[in-house]
């Protein structure tokens, strides 16, 4: 009938969840800090498995990748990005106590040359907090799960500050 | 039933336009579809593009074939989601702003009729478009 249909999965408003106003205690921040430095022998790894999950798990994101020959995982240019947005995430771990202002520059490539929806963001984040707990089991406790969420998603915050 | 009648009542078919270009305005990334970017200075030169008008126009007779085929949304759909995904490489998310512009435009256009209940009544249809737009997103290799 109409309504089952109507009744199956509704889109749900996702840019409202996620409050904007929390932040990242002292003690998270030393969290993020050491559990990165952990993370930054297999960096290249956690990058490239991320991007691959997220592109096999979530095929729309393939949306962005046209230019690419091969969105397989761990292709070569999936391998290359995402040692690209690892990157990224060091930087933005240098700049824990001002990311809107440390990531301005990532902002303005967001959000006026590759003008990808912030809806990705928190897909790729999602996709590093699985690779991150199945790469490092023990260090990845619910703390640094937690406080690793939270950063991400400040990171995101700050990616999209320049959108609009 | 009582779904179906309340999305044909307040359909009028002029808020399409409107809609579209709320889209591009209120969620500036979306403009990556039509144009590279710093081509869209102002809201004007965004509300003459063709490219844009055109759009308006696709979306909306699409729309009315969904409200004159309710019992078959995925099946209006299907074709368009697959050229979406294969050939334009668009974000599904980008239907999900468009559902949200259009409400809002039939809000301000219709503002007596889209009482709540009618709000949710598009809501849900709007769901099950955005659904079926996204559906051929999950075949691609």
């Amino acid at each position: 009938t109409v309504l089952t249909q109507f009744r199956s999965k509704p889109y749900r408003n996702k840019r409202l969840s996620n409050a904007a106003t929390m932040s990242l205690s002292a003690k998270e921040k030393n969290i993020v800090r050491d559990f990165f430095k952990k993370v930054s022998s297999r960096s290249e790894e956690v990058g490239t498995e991320a991007l691959s999950r997220m592109l096999t798990v979530y095929p729309q994101t393939k949306s962005y990748f046209a230019h690419w020959k091969d969105l397989s995982p761990g292709s070569p240019p999936v391998r290359k990005h995402g040692i690209t947005i690892m990157g990224g995430v060091y930087d933005a771990v240098s700049k824990v106590d001002d990311l809107v202002g440390g990531l301005l520059t990532l902002s303005e490539l967001h959000a006026f040359m590759l003008r990808i929806d912030p809806v990705n963001f928190k897909i790729l984040s999602h996709c590093m907090l699985v690779v991150l707990s199945m790469l490092f089991p023990e260090d990845f406790t619910p703390q640094v799960h937690l406080a690793v969420d939270k950063f991400l998603a400040l990171l995101a915050l700050a990616l999209a500050e320049k959108y609009r | 039933k009582k779904v179906q009648i309340g999305v044909r009542a307040p359909w009028k078919g002029i808020f399409g336009k409107a809609a579209i270009l709320k889209v591009l305005i209120v969620y500036p990334w979306t403009q990556r579809h039509f144009g590279t970017f710093g081509e869209f200075p102002n809201d004007d030169t965004i509300i003459g593009n063709a490219k844009v008008i055109a759009h308006g126009k696709v979306v909306l007779r699409s729309l009315d074939k969904a409200v004159k085929n309710m019992d078959n949304i995925m099946g209006v759909y299907t074709s368009l989601s697959r050229y979406h995904c294969e050939v334009l490489r668009v974000d599904p998310e980008n239907f999900r702003l468009l559902a949200d512009c259009i409400i809002v435009s039939i809000g301000s256009k219709n503002s007596s009729d889209l009482t709540p209940h009618v709000q949710a009544t598009w809501h849900k249809f709007l769901s099950a478009v955005v659904e079926a737009m996204g559906s051929q997103y999950s075949n691609r290799a």
